[in-house]
């Protein structure tokens, strides 16, 4: 079954259409990426699947249930977890904190509960603890549990982020560009991670700039420029088709020329 | 064996309270650590508010006033005994604190704080204004708690001073063990994410708008179980209770103390309260040496003095 449709979804800033008419769907266990260049509207997508912004136009289906619009919370309550390109991070928690509060859904219990430390409560507590500990493993944190998190690296920060969103063991993952920011080494762990998660039976959304761990990860990928849907299908078809590599290609010859024209410039 | 901050926290706070009167030279010092704890008690509440969640409030002493005046009326109007009334007085609290916070906490930062400051002043008109009930800007006499009297009929004589000093003590130590325990609880961690990321918080499951509120209603009840305690043991109150300024020093304490804990909110109570005690000796130049020292604690410490002064020594032992 399908877990997520994507129908003619669209919004408009001042007038201007940042994302216009985009459609597209994911399995579970599948991972599809959006591609495109810089400005195309990709995390704008991700912010209206996700709930950040409401969208002005389209549908978001998730596993069967109508979610256009639905607040970040609510979609969290149905499975949906996310990553920032820009990172969200709880900067004066500890790293272990940080992870522990993805497991909210399942800690929460009564505020009474909470205040007056019931064992309940304490029981809730450890179980998140211990579980944090093991997700700060598998992505090789677990020697900066107790730090405060605004201290760590910006490719720490990122692979934080990801412990985070999984500790609400979602059916669908929005990652935006999880790999930015860190060294070869790192973009290799985080891309067997992907994989992984992927092979447990998450669906994964990926907005990436790497397009070696695109290519080698996606089972699907969509194509956007200027807001626009413009290519979708298997990374080998998609990498061929003409209207990308223009988009590509014309974007690297655009940023080209600007680049010449502020050199003069400043002679 | 390693203690836990929390103990750490209740202990030092436990034996500063059973060594202190100790050291007290008159029975008047009984009352000041009296007001100190009963103001602790407050800023504890404000920790959680603003400490934890990262909101402000400039109208928290609308609670202090309801809890404070609950003491006052609900004896003689509802014929409650005055123990039942800071129950009373804290349940009022609470449901006033969800009325009004549910609109006004969708408000950020100075926003929320002009709103919630317009509370402050909206409860302490009310009280200053029904004179019929409430008896005006004179006040109200407030009943006598009754405990003393039943303690000393059981061989338990205390004077006034010390028994208000243990009651408030009591109940600062409970405020504060209930915060510590909040902390570090599924609860607290939501409050504290909030404060980092309201978008990221959002992502973990996290009802932002409801743990706001949560908080709020806590954080009010605080300040109404303080206002009771102001009334019974000055058996007398004012709408000053109620007054802006009590908000703001509220907040004031909290935050040169150190808002993010809720030791630090304890030693700026303490400070806040204190000092003013020790600078009478310096005359009419008393406000202006405390408004100094606030402007240069928040200048060269802005974590707080307790956060503030820990670091220095660290650095220094290091």
């Amino acid at each position: 079954m399908t877990l997520l449709t994507v129908e003619g979804l669209g919004i408009q800033f001042g007038g201007v259409k940042a994302v216009n008419d985009v459609g597209f769907s994911l399995n579970p266990g599948e991972i599809v990426s959006i591609i495109g260049p810089n400005g195309a509207g990709k995390t704008t997508l991700f912010n209206m699947i996700s709930g950040v912004y409401t969208p002005g136009a389209g549908k978001v289906t998730l596993a069967g249930e109508d979610v256009t619009g639905m607040a970040p919370f609510l979609l969290a309550r149905r499975g949906l977890s996310r990553t920032f390109q820009n990172l969200q991070i709880f900067q004066s928690m500890s790293v272990l904190e940080n992870v522990m509060s993805g497991f909210h859904l399942r800690e929460r219990g009564s505020v009474l509960a909470d205040l007056f430390a019931w064992p309940t409560a304490r029981r809730r507590a450890r179980a998140a603890e211990g579980d944090a500990r093991k997700l700060l493993e598998r992505v090789g944190l677990e020697r900066a549990a107790e730090r405060e998190a605004g201290s760590l690296s910006y490719g720490s920060l990122k692979r934080l982020e990801i412990a985070r969103a999984l500790a609400l063991d979602p059916r669908l993952l929005l990652l935006d560009e999880p790999a930015a920011g860190c060294n070869a080494v790192e973009t290799e762990e985080i891309d067997h991670l992907i994989e992984e998660i992927a092979k447990a039976g998450t669906a994964i959304l990926l907005v990436e700039h790497d397009m070696k761990m695109v290519m080698r990860i996606s089972k699907h990928i969509v194509v956007l420029d200027h807001g626009e849907k413009i290519a979708e299908g298997e990374p080998a078809v998609v990498s061929r088709d003409p209207r990308v590599i223009e988009a590509y290609l014309g974007a690297q010859a655009k940023d080209k020329a600007m680049g010449e024209e502020a050199g003069h410039a400043e002679h | 064996m390693r203690i836990s901050p929390k103990m750490a926290t209740l202990l030092t706070l436990s034996v500063i309270m059973l060594i202190a009167p100790f050291f007290f030279p008159s029975a008047y010092y009984f009352r000041i650590a009296s007001l100190v704890y009963v103001n602790a008690l407050a800023v504890v509440g404000v920790v959680i508010l603003t400490g934890y969640a990262g909101q402000i409030s400039l109208g928290h002493a609308g609670f202090a006033g309801i809890g404070g005046y609950a003491c006052a009326l609900a004896p003689v109007y509802l014929g409650l005994h005055p123990a039942a009334s800071v129950v009373f007085g804290a349940l009022a609290s609470g449901v006033m604190a969800w009325i009004v916070g549910r609109p006004i906490l969708r408000l950020k930062g100075y926003y929320l704080a002009v709103a919630s400051l317009g509370f402050g002043i909206l409860v302490s008109m009310v009280l200053t204004n029904e004179i019929a009930v409430t008896g005006g800007p004179d006040g109200m006499k407030v009943a006598d708690l009754g405990l003393r009297s039943w303690l000393s009929e059981r061989g338990l004589s205390l004077t006034n001073g010390q028994f208000w000093y243990t009651i408030t003590a009591l109940l600062l130590l409970a405020g504060a063990w209930l915060a510590l325990n909040l902390e570090n609880s599924a609860t607290g961690r939501a409050l504290r994410a909030l404060h980092g990321s309201e978008t990221a918080a959002g992502t973990v499951g996290i009802d932002v708008a409801s743990a706001k509120l949560t908080a709020f209603i806590i954080s009010a009840v605080y300040a109404s179980v303080s206002g009771s305690l102001i009334a019974l043991m000055n058996r007398m109150i004012t709408p000053d209770i109620a007054g802006y300024m009590h908000s703001i020093e509220m907040v004031t304490m909290a935050v040169l103390g150190g808002s993010a804990s809720v030791a630090g909110g304890v030693f700026g109570a303490a400070i806040l309260t204190l000092l003013p005690q020790a600078l009478t000796s310096f005359d009419q130049y008393e406000q202006v040496t405390l408004g100094l020292i606030m402007m240069l604690v928040m200048i060269f410490l802005r974590q707080g003095l307790l956060p503030g002064l820990a670091s220095l020594l660290k650095g220094r032992g290091a």
